[in-house]
């Protein structure tokens, strides 16, 4: 998918306490070929491979670590989440 | 269905009736109605707490409330759901989130409402940031959520 723009990156979202602890919330990433989700955080972590507990989504949709990235997706990285109340 | 992320504090029960008024005009349309209130509270594992700061995915955040519903709706035979939630800055009696649901009889609309409150905890994307007299720290869950590498959870 290729959005309105003709843009193909990809834009990265970080929430809560990923965001706190890495001190970023947005980036916008060019996208490369064969890019799975685990690869999108490995490329903005340093390596580190995805943590056991960290939540993601393509397009706002809750989606498994080695789930391709097309051009124009968001992908959001986030903590187990806690709404509602106890 | 309606759902609705809120930035300002609101009065559930005006809300509610308000709703109710205007989503159901003519009398007699439904036999029950069944709502849960969530409410901060001032403490929270042993701590007090004076404040509490609730993130959210926009966008996200509604896509599922709205599924959430969805859901419940192809399950039971509901005549309309509600889920209202609070996001931002929280202080001890604030609601945090409304869930109603309406149906013909109570059984329906005891069930749906329980289940809403249920999946909305596990799926929809909120975390909660607790401010205590050792500073602020993230609420984390011990029970299970939607589970990365089961998918999309949906």
């Amino acid at each position: 998918m290729v959005n309105v723009n003709g843009d193909t990156a990809i834009s990265v979202k970080l929430f809560a306490g990923l965001a706190e602890a890495r001190g970023w919330r947005e980036r916008r990433i060019a996208h490369q070929p064969g890019m799975t989700v685990a690869d999108v955080w490995r490329s903005q972590t340093g390596d580190v491979a995805l943590p056991p507990r960290v939540l993601c989504a393509v397009n706002m949709d809750y989606c498994a670590a080695e789930t391709p990235v097309q051009p124009g997706d968001e992908i959001g990285f986030f903590p187990p989440v806690t709404g509602g109340t106890a | 269905m309606t759902v609705s992320v809120r930035e300002q504090p609101f009065e559930p029960y005006a809300v509610l009736a308000a709703y109710e008024k205007q989503r159901f005009p003519l009398a007699g349309t439904f036999g029950a109605s069944a709502s849960f209130i969530g409410t901060m509270r001032d403490l929270n594992e042993g701590d007090a707490v004076t404040q509490m700061t609730l993130e959210h995915y926009p966008g996200m955040t509604e896509r599922h409330l709205e599924a959430i519903c969805a859901d419940a709706s192809a399950r039971w035979p509901l005549l309309d759901t509600l889920i209202i939630h609070r996001v931002g800055l929280l202080v001890p009696g604030d609601p945090i989130v409304l869930v109603a649901a309406w149906s013909a009889h109570r059984a329906e609309a005891f069930t749906a409402c329980r289940h809403i409150m249920e999946d909305l905890k596990s799926r929809a994307p909120f975390w909660k940031k607790e401010t205590t007299a050792q500073g602020e720290r993230w609420v984390s869950r011990n029970t299970s959520g939607v589970a990365r590498d089961a998918g999309t959870g949906e």
